[in-house]
């Protein structure tokens, strides 16, 4: 009989043990260096520098509008790899599941996964599958780890961004933190938030025409673009201006952020990238982008400021000219605005 | 997005900074300045948030003041809370209440070592505890100015009606009129206009205002909390005292009425009544709160479970009574962005997402041009 429910002894080692990876991992997964169940994987030689990282992936709920635990443990670990200048290739993905998690559950979360593995064009090369007691987790936990293949011409850092430079974003901000935040509440405020988990690699690829023009990039995900401007403006007395107008925001963030009284500049996004640009590029970037369907909303967000002049330490800031022709801070987020978004 | 939009649109911006210009020049000519004080926490928010500061003429000075209801609630008030919560009762709260310094912890920390403390949404969800646990008390932390006296009232209609014996209120009330009278007698503060709330004044309506306009008063403008709401209600006081007037005016007609909303007001009437308040940097004002009616009293938190709130200590360094009293800008004080800041609060203006503090440390710290 074939249980309905992950059971401990699903864990355990056993025939259930087998008969779980049997019938939903290796039934999806099975082709590449996964097959036979190696205890490694054995991969080819690289002919680049890699680019190695990983992420664990705790999203409650495990599916929320847009997307689920299975996707988002692709795209977030694919774009880590993407915003470092990379070509995804390999993944490995490492499942925690709480005893009684419905296996239905399970399976829409590794068919999400495995569709987005394929249309990342990376491949799952090895795996683990571990059952917690009830309680002990909730429902599924994810970690993926990734390999990458380094792009030619990109050189990346902060300490390459100068005064003039622009800042330009991929698409609406936001959306994957008032997606979780709406389903998590359930909040049926306004127009409906979709989150905008998705892969930004091949955004990244079509850059490399451009890529001694791009300084840097990243993924605004956790504290969203707010928390990565500062960081920078922080860490490398850069100073940010940003262009209340410019920000691209899909019409059901802007309501929720609104009636809630948050800055959708504070909640993350999974499927955008902020790059820092020269500033001849930067509507070439933007052209760029808009041909494909993940950079469809692609908007020059705001440039980069002489250093300010001041006594003490030299430390940046991030501000922003607001609808009203007045000028403010942005701030990183305060406090534990949403736990467990990704 | 509609109602939205159309109170954020540019253009209309800079049109109307124009005409403040105009008035602004006005008033120069005369050598007058003027000093304006916003009332509620939301506008101090707004005017953070959309950098109005940064577009005004230089003889328009905006003050906050005491309108943020979390930042006007006394030490002693959190003091009290604390005690029933150590006593096993529950504490229900609203969230900007949690990190209140009472005057040695705060409920946040009262949580963390097991207190029972429910933080609510809506008062209602109190009324539902309440219900689903009959064997436990529960106080509800009834503060608030009128916007928010209004739904807890509700509340306590229910309480009073649909017999739910465990509940009770810890009242803090407070009012806006009574505050607006004593800042504006105050020989210390000198205020040219208040920006009158939005919400509040929903309730209370614009009449409430009259009072303090008129001769000897000063004008009295009430505003949306949209940036361009903000932007007309201040022209329409430069407006007024550049033409020498005083008048209550109200911008924001498309909520607020004259005589306000006679339902609220009534709920409200039944079950409370004027009593002297004590305000956080401020000290008392006659009638400036509400307590509940003497055939409520079973009610009363402090009379069912014999508490007393009195007063409390804070932090000697903390400017915030001077900050509400529209006495000092938060960055005059030494503890604010030092040792005070919203991941580590000192003083309530530093606590609460309507507080002055707290919004000058989000959106203006330091000089912005």
């Amino acid at each position: 009989m074939s249980e309905s429910t992950i059971l401990l002894a699903h864990g355990g080692g056993g025939r259930l043990s087998r008969d779980l990876v049997q019938r939903e991992i290796v039934t999806r997964f099975g082709d590449g260096p996964l097959r036979g169940l190696p205890d490694a994987a054995r991969l080819p030689a690289f002919t680049r520098p890699l680019v190695f990282t990983t992420d664990s992936y705790v999203v409650q709920p495990a599916e929320f509008p847009g997307g689920c635990i299975g996707d988002l443990a692709v795209h977030g670990t694919v774009n880590d790899l993407a915003v470092s200048g990379g070509v995804p290739r390999w993944l490995s993905v490492g499942l925690i599941l709480e005893e009684g998690l419905p296996i239905e559950l399970l399976r829409r979360v590794l068919d999400a996964l495995q569709a987005a593995a394929r249309a990342c064009g990376v491949t799952v090369a090895t795996g683990d599958t571990k059952v917690v007691a009830r309680g002990q987790c909730d429902q599924i936990y994810i970690n993926t780890a990734g390999l990458g293949e380094a792009l030619e011409g990109f050189t990346l850092g902060p300490d390459r961004i100068r005064p003039g430079d622009c800042i330009v974003a991929s698409g609406t901000l936001g959306d994957h933190g008032a997606a979780v935040l709406a389903a998590r509440e359930k909040l049926a405020l306004g127009p409906a938030v979709r989150s905008d988990t998705g892969p930004v690699h091949r955004l990244v690829q079509a850059l490399q025409p451009l890529a001694g023009e791009v300084r840097f990039m990243r993924d605004p995900t956790r504290g969203g673009a707010a928390a990565v401007l500062n960081e920078l403006a922080e860490d490398h007395g850069l100073t940010f201006l940003l262009d209340d107008a410019a920000i691209p925001l899909s019409a059901g963030t802007r309501a929720l952020t609104e009636i809630l009284g948050l800055d959708p500049l504070h909640l993350a996004s999974e499927g955008r990238l902020l790059a820092v640009c020269a500033p001849a590029a930067a509507e070439a970037i933007v052209c760029e982008w808009r041909r494909h369907p993940e950079g469809a909303g692609a908007a020059i967000i705001g440039t980069v400021l002489a250093p300010e002049a001041g006594s003490g330490a030299r430390r940046g800031r991030v501000l922003m000219d607001t609808v009203v022709g007045g000028r403010r801070l942005v701030d990183f987020p305060q406090g534990e605005l949403l736990p467990r978004i990704c | 997005m509609r109602y939205i939009d159309e109170f954020r649109d540019a253009a209309a911006a800079r049109g109307i900074r124009l005409r403040l210009d105009e008035h602004a020049a006005a008033l120069r000519a005369r050598g007058r300045r003027a000093t304006i004080m916003e009332v509620c926490g939301s506008h101090t928010m707004a005017i953070a948030r959309y950098g109005i500061r940064s577009v005004l003429p230089d003889v328009v000075r905006l003050v906050s003041g005491p309108g943020c209801p979390v930042c006007v609630t006394d030490t002693g008030y959190i003091d009290a809370a604390l005690a029933l919560a150590e006593r096993g009762i529950t504490v229900a709260t609203f969230g900007d209440m949690l990190n209140v310094p009472g005057s040695d912890s705060s409920l946040a920390r009262c949580r963390a070592a097991g207190g029972s403390v429910l933080v609510c949404y809506s008062p209602t969800q109190a009324f539902d505890h309440a219900r689903a646990h009959p064997d436990r008390e529960v106080v509800f932390l009834a503060i608030g100015f009128e916007t928010t006296v209004a739904p807890i009232a509700a509340l306590i209609h229910r309480a009073a009606t649909e017999g739910v014996p465990n509940l009770s209120f810890l009242t803090a009330f407070k009012t806006v009129p009574p505050a607006l009278a004593a800042l504006g007698a105050d020989p210390e503060i000198r205020i040219d206009a208040f920006l009158c709330p939005a919400h509040v004044s929903a309730i209370i309506g614009a009449d409430a205002y009259r009072p303090f306009s008129g001769p000897g008063g000063v004008p009295c403008v009430i505003a949306g909390f949209e940036p361009l709401d903000i932007l007309l209600g201040i022209d329409g006081i430069l407006a007024q005292l550049a033409a020498g007037e005083a008048r209550v005016e109200n911008q924001y007609s498309r909520v607020v009425t004259p005589e306000g909303n006679p339902r609220a007001l009534a709920l409200m009437s039944r079950y409370l009544q004027p009593a002297d308040a004590h305000w956080r940097g401020i000290g008392t004002i006659p009638a400036s709160g509400l307590d509940l009616r003497p055939e409520f009293q079973r009610l009363d938190a402090a009379v069912r479970h014999g508490v007393a709130v009195t007063a409390g200590r804070s932090h000697p360094g903390c400017m915030c009574g001077d900050v509400l009293k529209g006495k000092h800008e938060p960055p005059d004080c030494r503890l604010f962005g030092r040792g005070c800041t919203p991941d580590h609060p000192i003083g309530p203006c530093m606590v609460s997402s309507e507080g002055t503090c707290a919004a000058w440390f989000k959106y203006a710290r330091g000089a912005l041009a």
